[in-house]
């Protein structure tokens, strides 16, 4: 801990700093290749829809001692010809499931009945859900509708709490997060089921939180910016991205932690089920969230703010500025452990970060002093 | 340098007193429910749940007074079918859920998915809603006063079997009596244009005041030479050439017994092209039926109102539609010169006559008026019946579920090791990295948990809630999302920690920034719990729920549990000095003190600024 809790301090001093925005166009081409693969793969080979969005009749029974040869001798051979081919799976625990096509009432009871004898059950202990071909479809139209109100309703929120441009970068980070999540599901195959809707619209929330956490930051890093010649409007967001990554780290972990429980409680307790779905969708939804919201969504904000020729007048004063007192710094903060001279405009631009309102009249006397007499280096 | 917040200065007073809120909510549940628990699924608990999704069977839009409709039909059928604790719910726009307790019967699962059918028929006899082993009465005589085109309800001779409280045809809105015997309300119906009414209906007819020594039913036959035949007694046996089954509706009748509930559940499918004997939807009087003249899809529109006139009580508009008109203008035609009570028109929902208006005048138009002494609340009533069968909807059993009660316990198990897995994953988690702060963390956490429990036992207590596997889910879910708070919180104290503010400082400093990006970030949670909540429907609404309720407790955690919290440790010595292991130590978050002993830049002003706080 203590090894992460002294990197989250020289992470936010800027003693350690990763170039994210600099390397934007890195992370935007990993992103493009994922998205790319994404989206091939759901044309091509497409989502594994549930029964819940076909339709079909699925059995679970609670059978000590039954085998999976059983039950389907028992369903196939149940005179019901609507069955078509049966999907006969052993779930966790003594579970049996099966699954067949779209069966009516009265067929299901005599599959129900021929299943339960079979495995010398109850009737009503085996567990039957029959569903119609256009249920899964309500909900997905459903959801695709709640996803358009709450695109609509949190770009506008957060227009107004940051600004429009966040507001798009950060939808632009939750519609990646989505096709990632999506296209890695087509990609491995995993069963589309209600539960993974709901999984995927949750990540929307995740995605965002994520997002706000770190322009939160960037908002404060980057406040009277144009005022100031000390950082780019690109270093400042790098520090804020670096300054939350701890914090991000964290709250990734401790979000998954839970979505690993439930994983657990899936897998080992229930076999296949919502859990499991959801758990699993969550799982990948909040890895490629956690990821666009450092590597996606910040860049892409920089590179937004860089259109307004205020920004950029200010970035080239900035840079200018920068080259003159420590050629090798460039126009980024660059390097893993900024030494020497770059490391000292690392600091001068830290110390007006932090220089708090009341302080912040007087900025210019605090740096001057700084250039002329560089602090020594802080390396423990 | 904002103020701090009024917390900073009496966190006790403030945990005190959040505390004894959560004891008052504490107490509170166990005064509602000695044995707190939450209502469960059936997913979890055991039992059916049937899924139901309307399609408008013309191509229009499932209006929410037709699903309403179509909910309150559905609950009468599954209560009348006996079954205890079910609960008929709308999700989103189109979609029905019907959820038992218990795995049901097949045939409740068909009675529940039976699409409930409006039509108008003649009425034949009314009787007492009891099952009476004499013939039903016939009351009055023929009413020969229902001219067209009367101007007042006076010219409207009132039926002859009005019970004497009545006073009827000198108003527009005759009184009725039938509250007292559940029939339907007294109510004629009439042309938009003659504003008059009398009164007859099933009520004023059912009493047992009226004479048992009547003659057999249906002697009274009405004088429309196309109409069905009523003339056929009931103690004739059903002949083999019934072809509106009228004979054995008739035997049907005179076996009725409205005070059976299961006489009353409806779903019954009645073939409009036969007669049909059944009971008013509240039991109270019976009917024996012509076979349906009119059927709800001929109706075009209706709608509760006030008399243009602006005088008298609500009323019925009701407008059919080209077809519609003429068959019911064929069908007032011949009942306005019809005897009571066959100059009654029976408006039957589901196989229940919801009123059975009496016809004053021909309405050729199509636009009638059906009047009573109706409040708002019971004209909006019909007319949602009424329109109800102007839009049809055939709705499709989209989703069975039957979950057997080992099943059902065994998700609830697995949700619960889930929670706790996952609980414990996380506390590990925040004890591991914040140290003695973590149990800040434990505590908030456990906080948490229990306010969110109590809100979900005083939920099912108030609103019907129920907590469903996607719900615990949902909690399960919002652990993360809760813990996070803190975190943002507790970085931000670092940072201003990093940035060599003392402790004390640095809790409330942190605070008011990490207060912005919480609510922020929270917000954008609730946000899409609630849009989730409100479009969406099944699981996705459970999950919705828990998470959004999560969100809300965390907010309130957050803010009057562990910001007090930090506030009254940061007072204390273990903390405030910032020992090693409270998780805040300068040293190891490079703040104050740094190893190297020289004072950085930022110390020194760290300390002035620490004074400047402590001053603020």
């Amino acid at each position: 801990m203590s090894r992460f809790g002294n990197l989250g301090a020289r992470l936010y001093k800027g003693e350690v700093s990763y170039d994210f925005i600099g390397k934007a166009k890195t992370w935007y081409a990993v992103s493009a290749v994922l998205l790319l693969l994404s989206l091939g793969a759901l044309v091509l080979s497409g989502l594994d829809f549930g029964i819940e969005f076909q339709g079909g009749a699925v059995f679970i029974a609670d059978a000590p001692g039954g085998t999976v040869a059983q039950a389907r001798d028992a369903v196939l051979g149940a005179g019901v010809d609507a069955i078509g081919e049966a999907t006969v799976t052993k779930l966790g625990g003594d579970s049996i499931r099966v699954e067949t096509l779209a069966l009516d009432l009265p067929e299901s009871t005599v599959v129900r009945e021929a299943l339960a004898d079979a495995l010398g059950i109850a009737p009503d202990e085996v567990q039957r859900q029959l569903v119609g071909p256009s249920w899964g479809g309500e909900i997905t139209d459903k959801a695709l509708t709640g996803l358009a109100v709450f695109i609509v309703l949190v770009s506008i929120y957060l227009a107004m709490t940051f600004e429009w441009k966040m507001a798009l970068a950060a939808i632009v980070a939750l519609v990646h997060d989505v096709t990632i999540t999506a296209g890695i599901y087509a990609l491995v195959g995993f069963e589309v089921t209600p539960a993974t809707v709901v999984g995927l619209l949750t990540i929307l929330g995740y995605s965002l939180y994520d997002t706000v956490v770190v322009f939160d930051k960037v908002r404060e890093n980057t406040r009277n910016i144009l005022g100031s010649n000390r950082w780019t409007f690109a270093q400042a967001a790098n520090l804020a991205v670096n300054q939350t990554l701890v914090r991000s780290i964290n709250t990734s972990i401790v979000a998954l932690l839970p979505v690993l429980g439930l994983l657990v409680g899936g897998v080992f307790l229930v076999g296949a089920g919502a859990l499991n779905d959801l758990a699993l969708v969550l799982l990948v939804g909040m890895a490629v969230g956690a990821y666009s919201s450092i590597f996606i969504a910040t860049p892409l904000l920089v590179q937004l703010k860089e259109r307004e020729p205020a920004v950029r007048a200010q970035k080239a004063r900035v840079e200018a500025r920068q080259a003159l007192v420590s050629p090798a710094a460039g126009a980024t903060v660059t390097g893993r452990e900024l030494p020497g001279a770059a490391g000292a405009a690392a600091v001068i631009s830290r110390t007006r970060n932090v220089v708090p309102v009341g302080q912040r009249q007087q900025p210019k006397k605090v740096s001057r002093e700084r250039r002329t007499t560089p602090p020594p280096k802080k390396r423990p | 340098m904002a103020a701090p917040p009024p917390s900073a200065s009496h966190p006790g007073r403030t945990l005190t007193i959040f505390m004894l809120v959560v004891v008052a909510l504490g107490g509170l549940m166990f005064t509602l429910d000695s044995t707190p628990t939450p209502n469960l699924g059936l997913d979890l608990e055991g039992g059916t749940s049937i899924t139901l999704t309307a399609t408008p069977t013309d191509g229009g839009e499932v209006t929410s007074e037709a699903l309403q409709t179509a909910v309150e039909i559905i609950r009468s059928r599954v209560d009348g079918a006996g079954v205890a604790e079910s609960e008929v719910t709308t999700q989103g726009s189109t979609t029905i859920v019907v959820a038992v307790p218990g795995v049901s019967p097949d045939a409740l699962v068909e009675l529940v998915g039976t699409t409930a059918e409006l039509r108008f028929r003649q009425v034949l006899v009314a009787g007492p809603g009891f099952a009476i082993p004499t013939p039903p009465p016939v009351t009055g005589s023929p009413d020969p006063s229902a001219s067209p085109g009367a101007t007042t309800g006076a010219t409207t001779a009132p039926a002859t079997t009005d019970p004497p409280t009545t006073d009827p045809g000198t108003t527009l809105e005759p009184s009725s009596t039938p509250a007292a015997l559940g029939g339907p309300r007294g109510s004629s119906v009439q042309s938009g244009i003659a504003g008059l009414a009398g009164l007859a209906n099933g009520t004023t007819t059912s009493p047992a005041t009226t004479s048992p020594a009547a003659t057999t039913p249906a002697t009274t036959a009405p004088t429309g030479s196309d109409s069905p035949s009523p003339t056929t007694s009931a103690t004739t046996p059903p002949p083999a050439d019934d072809p509106t089954g009228e004979a054995a509706a008739a035997a049907a009748y005179a076996e009725l017994d409205c005070t059976d509930p299961a006489n009353l559940q409806g779903g019954n499918s009645d073939d409009p092209a036969k007669a049909l004997a059944t009971c008013d939807a509240a039991g109270g009087t019976k009917y024996l039926l012509a076979p349906a003249t009119v059927l709800g899809t001929d109706v075009a529109d209706a709608f509760a109102g006030l008399p243009q006139t602006g005088v008298g009580d609500w009323q019925v508009n009701l407008e059919f539609n080209g077809d519609g008109a003429d068959s019911f203008g064929a069908m007032t035609q011949e009942l306005v010169v019809a005897p009571p009570p066959t100059n009654q028109f029976a408006i039957v929902l589901d196989g229940l006559v919801q009123s059975a208006p009496r016809v004053i005048n021909a309405i050729l138009d199509g636009r009638a008026q059906i009047t009573g002494d109706f409040t708002q609340s019971e004209a909006s009533e019909l007319a949602n019946v009424l329109k109800y069968g102007a839009l049809p909807l055939r709705f499709e059993t989209s989703d069975v579920t039957d979950v057997t009660a080992t099943l059902g316990r065994d998700s609830l198990r697995a949700g619960l090791v889930a929670g706790l897995i996952g609980l414990a994953l996380v506390l590990v988690y925040a004890m591991v990295y914040y140290r003695a702060l973590g149990s800040v963390i434990v505590g908030s956490l456990g906080i948490a948990a229990l306010i969110t429990y109590i809100a979900v036992v005083l939920l099912s207590e108030w609103i019907g809630f129920t907590l469903t596997l996607a719900g615990i889910a949902g909690l399960i879910v919002a652990i993360g999302i809760t813990a996070d708070s803190f975190i943002i919180y507790f970085e931000r104290i670092r940072d201003e920690i990093r940035e060599g503010r003392t402790l004390r400082a640095a809790i409330e400093h942190g605070w008011l920034r990490a207060r912005r990006t919480i609510i922020a970030a929270d917000v954008v949670s609730l946000l899409s719990s609630v849009v989730l909540y409100i479009v969406s429907i099944g699981n996705v609404r459970g999950f919705a729920f828990a998470l959004g309720l999560s969100t809300a407790v965390d907010l309130v955690v957050v803010f009057l549990f562990t910001k007090p919290l930090m506030t009254w440790f940061g007072k204390r010595q273990f903390f405030g000095e910032g020992s090693r292991w409270s998780g805040l130590s300068g040293d190891r978050l490079g703040g104050r003190n740094r190893p190297g002993g020289t004072p950085g830049p930022s110390s020194t002003r760290a300390a002035r600024l620490a004074r400047t706080t402590e001053e603020a």
